[in-house]
């Protein structure tokens, strides 16, 4: 037996040596690995499985197998003439928060492109600092940023205050409790994660393409077009990724900002785990958000990987 | 049961002897911002325990987190309508308040409730009404009915909050239209829906946060607790509060020990203690709620013994109703229809 370890292993030496490092490789890993197991998949299948469970008197489940909850998302039984029909209420509900996600994304692109675009044209100097002033807002809780904007836009805030003050109205305006009002708190709370992915972005962009582009007689919205926006893709699609996956689980905002009158997707799963107590209808109200989320992004990677390939 | 009884005498007795030496802690899961941190003071400095709060925002929160486990508590403070959830699922244990010595100060409508008949296993802490709150500023009108909120007056269109609770919202409207809380009359919770549906345009928000709002004229009416109002009127002193007439909803919140309780003693050392009338009083003076512990009037501030919104008046005193537990198929409707309301 011990002549055995004498032989040339198979594949040679080297093969060995990698096979070694693999398997040292997996071993660093495995705390990591375990941890995701337990911390992320494990949590995600106990919802995953309350989702097919009846739901129990008052809160929790009972092991009873059914797709009851996912169908009551699709469609719901009228209460008073007992005809199945589309959930409507379910499906409004999950459209504004798809609408208001999408828009949240496209402002924060709009005020953070140019941001982006503003630090990383700084000498090198400064740019630690305006970057430094860009995460300024997550030293403060969520709840607290969210209740600023209410002390500026609510009808006795600063804004309304000073427009009378001034004279330009006399009645106060009515923003706060309005989908405006939410979108405003949730392009302000969440802009600087798509300032930093751009950022980052733009910091590696080569500005001398811009003047051969120039040279080649290029317009501005051209090389713009042409030349920065496939380059900086890489930082759009994590930045609206960013952006966009809070959004549509947002649940704070829609309830301080929105006044509670329409709900959004994370208000309705916290009805249904809350006051409703139809855990299962919670849960597959979750894993639908998840797929919905899973599938939106792998369709933005594609297209985007796609575009790159073929420029 | 004679020798249980004896035993828990004899154990009441000890601790009453060694009261002021029983060191300890003692976790109390309360609602936030409903513990007079004076009462927890006094507390503490009697019977040298060390008093630790945690706030929960809902019933179904404290239930949820409880039937967990792990959670540490010793006391937990439901609504009637809870009570009987918490003891079906045998989460409370049944401590016997009514044999303590300070029952004696339980006002005798609250000593047998329906929730808790004999009062086994829960005492008093405050009760109150879910009623009107209106600014008489911008309505000058009646605030004695849940039209307020239900076909809100030209005056409060776009001016009324509703607060997002549920039962509360669901019991006043359905005894709008004469019905009982907790029903599934459909031909009732029809006009219920159809209301709701038809008021919700004319609302301006659906949230909490009303003693704030209502006191610096962010909202000038609104579905409201008693004693929030109350609160509301000394910062504001144009806000009312209303009875409707039509019915409105009572509610009470009972201090109860955990099954798994870990200071038993030093939790019934605190279920005796909040049924003195002295330091019941201190709960309503933080809180503003009635506590229904007799004789606590007197060390009550002088503010609440006149406050219409704790005193009912006497043509309003049979028309609150307690909310029952509901059935899980009258809760699926109701939840069906406040989603709805809220699509």
């Amino acid at each position: 037996m011990a002549g055995k370890a004498q032989v040339d292993p198979p594949g040679g030496y080297e093969a060995a040596a990698n096979a070694q490092r693999l398997h040292r490789n997996w071993l660093l890993s495995l705390p990591a690995i375990v941890l995701l197991l337990i911390g992320a998949s494990g949590p995600l299948l106990i919802v995953l499985v309350y989702s097919f469970l009846h739901p129990g008197d008052y809160g929790g489940v009972i092991w009873k197998p059914t797709l009851d909850a996912w169908f009551k998302i699709f469609f719901s039984v009228d209460i008073f003439d007992e005809t199945v029909h589309l959930a409507d209420a379910h499906l409004s509900i999950f459209w504004r928060s798809v609408k208001l996600s999408l828009l949240t994304t496209l402002i924060t692109f709009g005020f953070g492109f140019p941001t982006a675009y503003f630090i990383a044209t700084r000498p090198k100097s400064q740019r630690a600092a305006w970057l430094f002033l860009i995460t300024i807002p997550f030293w403060t809780n969520l709840l607290i940023r969210t209740f600023a904007i209410m002390e500026v836009i609510r009808n006795e805030g600063i804004i309304n205050t000073w427009a009378i003050r001034l004279g330009l109205i006399d009645q106060p305006i009515q923003m706060l409790y309005t989908e405006g009002a939410v979108l405003l708190g949730m392009a302000y709370v969440y802009l600087p994660l798509m300032v930093l992915p751009l950022y980052a972005a733009i910091d590696r962009f080569d500005f001398h393409l811009l003047e051969a582009g120039y040279d080649l007689y290029a317009s501005r919205w051209q090389v713009f077009r042409r030349i920065v926006l496939p380059l900086v893709s890489p930082g759009i699609v994590a930045g609206s990724i960013l952006v966009f996956v809070p959004s549509l689980g947002a649940y704070v905002t829609p309830r301080v900002l929105g006044g509670g009158k329409k709900m959004m997707i994370g208000n309705f799963i916290e009805l249904q785990f809350g006051q409703g107590q139809n855990w299962p209808l919670g849960a597959s109200l979750s894993m639908l958000l998840l797929i919905v989320v899973a599938v939106a992004l792998l369709v933005y990677v594609r297209t985007i990987s796609r575009d790159r390939a073929d420029a | 049961m004679q020798i249980r009884k004896m035993a828990l005498a004899g154990a009441a007795l000890l601790a009453l002897a060694t009261s002021a030496n029983a060191e300890g802690e003692l976790n109390i899961y309360n609602w936030g911002n409903y513990t007079s941190p004076e009462l927890i003071k006094k507390f503490e400095e009697t019977y040298n325990v060390k008093v630790t709060i945690t706030d929960y925002d809902s019933n179904t929160t404290a239930l949820t987190k409880i039937e967990a486990g792990g959670h540490g508590f010793d006391i937990v403070v439901p609504s009637a309508n809870y009570v009987p959830i918490f003891v079906d699922k045998g989460l409370l244990m049944e401590s016997r308040p009514d044999q303590m010595e300070n029952f004696k100060n339980v006002s005798a409508r609250w000593r047998d409730v329906p929730w808790d008949p004999g009062r086994h296993f829960t005492v008093p802490w405050q009760w109150g009404s879910t009623g009107m709150a209106v600014n008489k500023t911008a309505y000058a009108g009646d605030p004695n009915t849940s039209a307020i909120f239900l076909d809100p007056p030209a005056e409060l269109v776009g001016k009324v909050n509703v607060v997002p609770e549920m039962n509360d919202i669901m019991g006043l409207a359905i005894m709008y239209f004469g019905g009982e809380p907790c029903t599934e009359d459909k031909a009732v919770l029809k006009k219920v829906r159809d209301q709701l549906m038809a008021a919700k345009p004319k609302w301006l928000s659906i949230g909490y946060g009303t003693t704030d709002k209502l006191s610096n004229n962010e909202m000038m009416a609104s579905v409201n607790w008693n004693g929030s109002t109350f609160r509301a009127r000394l910062a504001n002193p144009n806000v009312v509060y209303g009875y409707p007439k039509e019915g409105y909803v009572m509610w009470m919140d009972s201090v109860a020990i955990l099954k798994d309780a870990k200071n038993v003693e030093n939790a019934k050392l605190f279920m005796n203690f909040i049924m003195d009338p002295e330091n019941a009083a201190m709960i309503s003076a933080f809180a503003r709620y009635a506590n229904g512990i007799d004789g606590s009037e007197a060390f009550m501030p002088e503010d609440m013994k006149t406050a219409p919104e704790i005193n009912v008046p006497a043509e309003f005193a049979d028309k609150g109703k307690f909310l029952p537990t509901c059935s899980p198929a009258a809760r699926e409707l109701y939840t069906a229809i406040w989603t709805e309301l809220q699509k």
